[in-house]
């Protein structure tokens, strides 16, 4: 049985952040969930789709952040209780549904998690979602630890069936991604059938209904407003005149930081879980109890705003500060240490920081970026896409897209000059190529061209563009960990009953004049081909297939046969310098392959003008 | 109860993750409060991973520069890289078998000495364990087991409040059947490796 379906109340266990979230989520009930997997949520959902097929939890994987969100809300208005979970990029894509979905609300719990990545560990950008409770006039929840993001779940969807609409639940890297000791809760069983009652006047969201809806939608904020100011999640901890107000993992440092610095008796902590509508009363009185008040939170001044607000509103005069040069940045994530010293400086408290180590005399180290793993297809696909445009001699434009391939951009590859966000590769080769007289060649992932690839090519097709997109079709959503899409053969998971879309089918139903499906490990072949799609005018699709040698390695699938350098080598390192292959190291100045490490996928082989890179004969 | 701050760090795929399991299943089985933070997403691909895990009272769980009272390192120039994390009271422990990144073999940087580096670390530290812990992983029966022979070194240093005997009963308990053997040999080696250290 999987871990967290365990009926055992009381029982403790240390969880990841993501699996405390799914406990939570099957402790309320949860009966429909749905994701488009990005990290850090991706365990999150991968959990439940584990839970899945052992439970009558029903759980899917959608096309994309917006599809998943109007599955579930269709799940959410038959009065199921419902999750949706994404990064927080994916909001954006989700945004659409989420603004109208909050008029029209939903019956059933339902809860939105958005997991945002300041820093961006993993991520392109480090917007900060806690807006999206203000846009859309959404509830927001925000845990400060492991253990309190499992216990928020179900109050969520008690919030969300009490308002009747969806509620936002907000975490960051540092809860998906940290590890608590988790006490199991009483698992509420799932109610997996529901029921649409009709009622257009209030789902149908003409004009006249949604003036009627937005109306409702306000009165709902300030029925939001009047369970926020007395919400568990909103208290003050300490007393003193010193005010720290502070969310999310901010909490735990600034916790810290007021016990390290002994003045637990001086300073009060204002916690802030329940952040949009943002507890008014609470903090307004709050206030009034402080001379000065810090204001301590990752990302935008979001809590600041509006306390500065509240101040105004009171007629108070008393410093409130958050961002600012002296004080807290709205760059990056916070650390306890920082947090310190802005707690010591703000308030005059006598602190100094623990002098750290001198390290200027460490040596300049070689870096350790991530790397395409040994025997990725993408590598070979990048190399002849290379050489065709070389062997052409085409000056190009590679916009990129997002996905295990945009490890490209790294030298010596280099093959990666735009990305902005998921489903930009295609579209933005239109602008690029009608706006520059360069040959622009983008790459996309199968995933990524399910979730929004799809309509930038038929846009491209529509509008006559000149360009050629490669379709790096691996099988499966490889980088957040190896989640099915619409392309993928869902036997591999050993699960029937899914259907299954050929990419080149849908190009061809698109209009593309030409299309190719090469196989990367057959370099000159490859190579011809591209170059064939290069020289067509109009938008040409090359489809790249070959399956993620990681994944195929888990399934057992790869035969592996590792390659070596024999004597013929002359030490050239074109294998070396071209592809980057992390089975390729020096030894005494020679290129040797870890046997280990190689995967056999030959292009290396194929590269060496001295033909001197052989099948390894007798393994060991 | 005291706060112990502990960093691992470790390159993609050494099998960090499973040390620092097996030692906050330790901590829980004496009530030890324990929490933490790790950042994966790119460590299948080959990057750096690092593991913060705070022990005892403190609501944080990540560690800030400098504030590490052990450092463990699966790779050597990956220790040296986390120096920032500790100060001139910490302890630091180190396999010596290094793993030279690939931007090493495309002559975009040099692998520093291991003289060199032990020196470094010394110096800054107030002392380093460091061995070949492949070399006792293998002795134990199979590679993979470095991250428990780095576990054995780090409890015999007796900084953190976890035993040899709730980390080898989580070892019998939460690490692969075929592997316990193996395991709890190179616990044993790691921790001996210490002691003569
Ligand atoms: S996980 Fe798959 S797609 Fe990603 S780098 Fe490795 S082999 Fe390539």
């Amino acid at each position: 049985m999987h871990k967290l379906l365990t009926e055992n109340p009381g029982e403790k266990m240390i969880l990841l952040g993501n699996e405390a979230i799914a406990r939570g989520a099957i402790e309320a009930g949860v009966a429909f969930a749905t994701t488009y997997p990005g990290t850090p949520s991706s365990e999150l959902s991968l959990n439940l789709f584990q839970m899945s097929q052992e439970s009558d939890l029903y759980f899917e994987y959608g096309t994309n952040e917006k599809v998943a969100l109007e599955v579930a809300s269709g799940a959410a208005n038959s009065g199921l209780r419902t999750m949706c979970m994404m990064k927080h990029v994916g909001l954006n894509v989700a945004a659409d549904p989420l603004m109208t979905l909050a008029y029209v609300g939903v019956t059933g719990g339902f809860v939105i998690l958005t997991a945002d990545d300041p820093f961006m560990f993993s991520s392109q950008n480090e917007q900060d979602n806690r807006y999206y409770g203000k846009l859309s006039g959404l509830p927001i929840l925000e845990p400060s630890s492991v253990e309190e993001a499992k216990e928020m779940v179900p109050y969520a969807f008690d919030l969300s069936e009490k308002l009747k609409e969806p509620v936002l639940l907000r975490t960051t890297t540092r809860i998906n991604h940290s590890t608590g000791v988790v006490t199991l809760g009483e698992i509420r069983p799932r109610v997996t059938k529901g029921d649409f009652k009709k009622d257009p006047f209030n789902y149908v969201t003409v004009p006249a209904v949604s003036r009627k809806l937005h109306v409702r939608l306000l009165e709902n904020i300030e029925k939001a407003t009047e369970i926020s100011q007395k919400s568990e999640y909103n208290f003050i901890k300490g007393d003193g005149a010193w005010g720290i107000v502070c969310n999310g993992v901010s909490y735990s440092y600034v916790a810290d930081a007021v016990k390290e610095l002994n003045i637990e008796d001086k300073a009060k902590i204002l916690r802030i879980g329940f952040s949009c509508p943002m507890p008014e009363t609470l903090i307004k009185d709050f206030l009034k109890g402080c001379e000065k008040v810090l204001i301590v939170e990752e990302g935008e001044p979001y809590m600041e705003e509006a306390i500065k607000a509240f101040g105004q509103e009171e007629g108070l005069t008393l410093p409130i500060n958050g961002k600012g040069k002296e004080l807290l940045s709205r760059l990056y994530e916070f650390d306890p240490a920082m947090i310190r010293q802005c707690v010591a400086t703000y308030f005059g408290v006598p602190y100094t920081r623990p002098v750290l180590p001198d390290i200027s005399d460490v040596p300049e180290m070689p870096q350790r970026p991530p790397n395409l793993c040994a025997g990725c297809s993408h590598r070979a696909t990048y190399y002849a896409v290379k050489k065709a445009a070389e062997e052409e001699g085409v000056e190009t434009i590679y916009p990129t897209d997002i996905g295990c391939y945009t490890l490209g951009f790294l030298p010596p590859l280099s093959m990666a000059d735009y990305v902005i966000c998921m489903g930009s590769s295609v579209s933005s080769s239109c602008g690029f190529s009608k706006a520059t007289d360069k040959k622009v060649i983008s790459f996309i992932g199968d995933s990524t061209f399910f979730h929004s690839g799809m309509t930038g090519l038929a846009s491209a097709v529509f509008n006559n563009h000149n360009f050629t997109l490669v379709i790096l079709d691996n099988s499966i959503t490889a980088m957040t960990g190896h989640q099915p899409n619409p392309g993928v053969d869902m036997e591999n998971f050993n699960l029937s009953g899914y259907g299954r879309i050929s990419i080149e089918e849908v190009v061809k139903a698109l209009g593309v004049g030409h299309i190719t499906v090469i196989r990367p490990y057959k370099l000159k072949k490859s190579i011809d081909a591209i170059k064939e799609a290069i020289n067509y005018k109009g938008v040409s699709v090359i489809i790249s297939q070959e399956m993620c040698t990681l994944y195929a390695k888990s399934l057992k699938k790869l035969k592996i046969r590792s390659f070596t350098v024999s004597d013929k080598c002359k030490n050239h390192r074109d294998c070396l310098n071209e592809i980057a292959c992390p089975a390729f190291f020096l030894e005494d100045e020679r290129v040797k392959i870890d046997p280990v490490t190689c995967v056999g996928c030959a292009v290396c082989a194929q590269i060496c003008p001295e033909n001197a890179i052989l099948p390894l004969k007798n393994k060991e | 109860m005291d706060t112990k701050r502990l960093i691992i760090v470790a390159v993609g795929g050494q099998g960090n993750l499973l040390a620092s399991r097996v030692l906050s299943e330790a901590a829980l089985l004496t009530d030890i409060p324990v929490r933490m933070s790790e950042i994966h997403g790119m460590a299948q691909r080959g990057g750096v991973v690092e593991s913060a895990i705070v022990f005892g009272d403190a609501e944080s769980n990540i560690i800030s520069d400098g504030e590490a009272d052990v450092l463990v390192g699966f790779e050597p120039l990956e220790t040296l890289r986390a120096l920032n994390k500790v100060n001139s009271k910490s302890v630091v422990i180190t396999n010596l078998s290094p793993l030279p990144p690939f931007t090493v073999s495309i002559g975009r940087g040099v692998y520093p000495d291991l003289e060199n580096l032990q020196g470094l670390i010394r110096a800054k530290t107030s002392k380093l364990i460091a061995y070949d812990g492949i070399a006792l992983a293998k002795e134990a029966g199979n590679v993979l087991a470095l991250n428990i022979v780095l576990v054995g070194s780090l409890i015999q240093t007796g900084i953190l409040p976890v035993t040899a005997e709730n980390v080898k009963e989580i070892i019998k308990t939460k690490t692969k059947k075929a592997f316990v053997d193996t395991n709890l040999k190179a616990f044993d080696l790691g921790f001996s490796a210490a002691a003569g250290a």
